[in-house]
């Protein structure tokens, strides 16, 4: 099953199954490892629609929302 | 301060086109991902001392020093970090630009996190140069239980790969002898003529590579790339099952909403007092947290300036005729016949009294609790915590690590706003910096005067100027309704502060203030002195008097500070000393001081950030915001 990153629960995680989006977010999303494959595991949600935060190839990144519904993780 | 040891874009351009035609062949650039350790590298290789800290980011511009090997003297450079060599924001475009002058590459890699890393070096190696790879961090990476096999890496991309650990010199030396052993590549032929005129460094690098497509660059696709990058990781390295130490756990725990949230106001509220703390005892020997010092030592600067200075001064001033020019410009006016080295104003008094004896022990008590939050790991993760917040704001977390930079030295602070991805959030950063936010010259010297009155009207001084903050970039978010980007950052891992690296860097933040405050504020008074003389001060008053008195309840003469604030913010709060103030009068003239037109220093940064069109908005908000404070400041209060 897909999830979007903002959906994974804390603790959750899979594989990285599409990233959408404009050639520049897909750009700057691809630097930080989020490519088709990578290992992610989510860390946590921040209150007040602030930022998820997730581990993908062992870095923690924290991704706006907006930018995180675009990863969608088969989990 | 501003030796952050970033040039000015103009400087750079300048000395880059200098070496392209003496020294091309010499040039060695350090290229690499943010946080990589490219500056600690960089410091090793020529013993420049460079900012260093623990978030991706630190270096804004670039760093040039000089590195000998044998006979031969090399020109060094520290690129900023960029994750890739498409010109995307301006540490990419900078890194381009640098390209296209070096003789030699030395790509700097985390061995702990090959696959990402491995996505630039491939950019790299299709620039066709000399290029060596240096796995920096393989000590870290062992510990993680990774293991990259250098030698196979070598034979997957046909470039020297050597395993370095920067912080520490392991395999620098064979780094440095295998990438001089590669031949330097041939001058570029576009820069022989240097950078003709002002056009926008930017645009010509986005033209050059998105249209021109120099060098047959063709646009890898982005598939092809990570499935190459999969398979040479693959055969390169080694995982081991790796445990759960105590730095994962507390990484995962300053994440997480609630713990971490907690964790943030601890850890702010313990560096505000450390900060204090030490910044008491370093002036006045008194050891203890709020109110009544514990104990006092028989330490600190105002000792060392009664008991050392203040003898020597007195027969100074006594072989003086007190009446003459020297002795005002020298020691000032005589306060019942002794010498007051805040009131007094002489070059020798209150100009070596407020930076060495007030300002120096805040600012090396403040700059050493910054550098340990920059250099263990927290600041990315307060900028996640403050994001959503931040965001309300029209700004995103990661403009709290400007911020915080500018409570020490606004010129760095704006300088930081680079690592902002809009135009649009770091021309409200940098306004809001150069606004509101006091650097700790200024703050050491609220706490000094206004402190006198107690705890209660520091911070109420603190408190409105956290108001002006709040409301300038709520009137900035609402008036400016553009675009703003959401935050997307890396979290380095947790690091200890390597002392020698956290004494390295405190140096080059304190010598700046030394070498760049003192001149400033002995000119401030020889020029205050020679208008007071000649009686333009007189006339100033006249003119400014409806503002300053009628508005804002200041006696005419508080026209003065506020002028020398246009040089240095400490040395001009000082000079409400001798006025007599009101507590009332004291706190506005506090506030109007830290808000009214930036320190020149600041203000020279700021305009060559923002350009001369936006760096006038700035002024004109920060105008507009100094009239109404003011004004309410003085109906209200």
């Amino acid at each position: 099953m897909n999830k979007s990153l903002n959906d994974l629960a804390p603790g959750e995680g899979g594989r990285v199954a599409s990233v959408e989006g404009g050639l520049r977010v897909r750009q700057r999303l691809h630097s930080l490892g989020f490519v088709e494959g990578a290992t992610v595991h989510k860390l946590s949600n921040l209150a007040w629609g602030g930022p998820v935060v997730v581990e993908v190839n062992r870095v923690q990144v924290a991704i706006g929302r907006g930018m995180a519904r675009r990863v969608s993780v088969e989990v | 301060m501003r030796n952050e040891r970033n040039p000015s874009r103009s400087e750079a351009k300048k000395s880059r086109a200098d070496w392209s035609r003496k020294h091309l062949e010499l040039d060695l650039l350090l290229v690499g991902q943010p946080n990589v350790g490219k500056s600690v590298l960089f410091s090793r290789l020529t013993g420049v001392r460079a900012v260093v800290s623990n978030y991706p980011g630190t270096t804004v511009s670039y760093t040039a020093g000089r590195m000998r090997s044998g006979e031969v003297t090399y020109r060094v450079v520290d690129a900023p970090g960029t994750y890739s060599l498409e010109p995307l924001d301006e540490a990419a475009a900078v890194t381009i630009d640098l390209l296209d002058d070096a003789g030699r590459i030395i790509n700097v890699v985390d061995a702990g996190h090959l696959e990402r890393h491995l996505a630039l070096t491939l950019e790299l190696l299709e620039q066709n140069r000399p290029i060596a790879v240096a796995l920096n961090m393989s000590d870290e990476a062992r510990r993680n239980g990774i293991h990259v096999d250098a030698v196979a890496l070598e034979a997957e991309l046909g470039v020297p790969v050597v395993a370095v650990v920067a912080r520490t010199g392991e395999g620098v030396k064979q780094l440095i002898d295998r990438c001089l052993s590669l031949p330097p590549a041939p001058r570029c032929s576009g820069d022989e003529a240097g950078h003709p005129g002002h056009h926008p460094h930017l645009r010509r690098l986005s033209q050059d590579h998105l249209l021109s497509e120099p060098k047959g660059h063709v646009h890898l696709d982005p598939d092809r790339v990570w499935q190459r990058i999969g398979r040479i990781s693959e055969r390169v390295q080694r995982l081991e099952h790796h445990r759960h130490g105590l730095t994962e756990r507390l990484e995962e725990l300053s994440v997480h909403p609630l713990w971490g949230s907690l964790l943030a106001v601890f850890v702010l509220a313990a560096a505000f007092v450390l900060t204090r703390m030490l910044g008491e005892f370093f002036i006045t020997g008194g050891v203890g947290i709020v109110g009544e010092p514990w104990l006092t030592l028989p330490f600190g600067t105002e000792l060392l300036f009664e008991r050392a200075v203040r003898p020597l001064l007195t027969m100074f001033s006594g072989a003086l005729h007190p009446g003459s020019l020297l002795h005002r410009a020298l020691i000032g006016t005589l306060v019942d016949g002794q010498i007051d080295f805040m009131q007094s104003f002489g070059i020798l008094t209150s100009g070596i009294f407020i930076p060495l004896g007030v300002v120096l022990p805040y600012l090396v008590s403040f700059y050493f609790v910054l550098s340990l939050l920059e250099d263990s790991g927290y600041l990315p993760r307060l900028a996640v915590f403050l994001d959503s917040f931040m965001h309300r704001l029209g700004l995103h977390g990661y403009a709290i690590i400007p911020t915080l930079l500018g409570l020490g030295c606004n010129v760095p602070g704006v300088m930081a706003t680079r690592i902002l991805e809009s135009k649009l959030q770091r021309f409200v950063a940098a306004t809001l910096i150069s606004i509101a936010v006091p650097c700790a010259a200024l703050q050491a010297m609220i706490v000094g005067l206004v402190g006198r009155h107690g705890v209660a009207p520091v911070l109420l001084v603190y408190g409105i100027l956290a108001i002006v903050w709040l409301l300038i970039s709520l009137v900035l978010r609402i008036t400016l309704r553009q675009f703003r980007p959401e935050l997307l950052m890396e979290i380095p891992p947790y690091r200890f502060p390597v002392p020698r690296a956290l004494a390295a860097k405190l140096w080059i933040r304190i010598s700046g203030f030394l070498r760049e405050a003192l001149p400033i504020i002995f000119v401030a008074i020889i020029a205050v002195n020679v208008l007071y003389q000649l009686r333009l001060f007189d006339r100033l008053a006249v003119l400014a008097e409806p503002v300053i008195t009628r508005l804002w309840g200041l006696p005419p003469e508080a026209v003065v500070p506020l002028m020398v604030g246009i040089l240095r913010k400490d040395l001009a709060l000082g000079m409400f000393a001798p006025l007599s103030l009101t507590l009332k009068q004291l706190i506005i003239g506090s506030v109007l001081l830290a808000m009214f037109f930036p320190c020149i220093a600041t203000f020279v940064v700021l305009f060559r950030e923002l350009k001369v069109k936006d760096g006038l908005k700035s002024v004109g908000i920060m105008l507009l915001a100094v009239f109404g404070t003011g004004t309410v400041l003085n109906l209200v209060l």
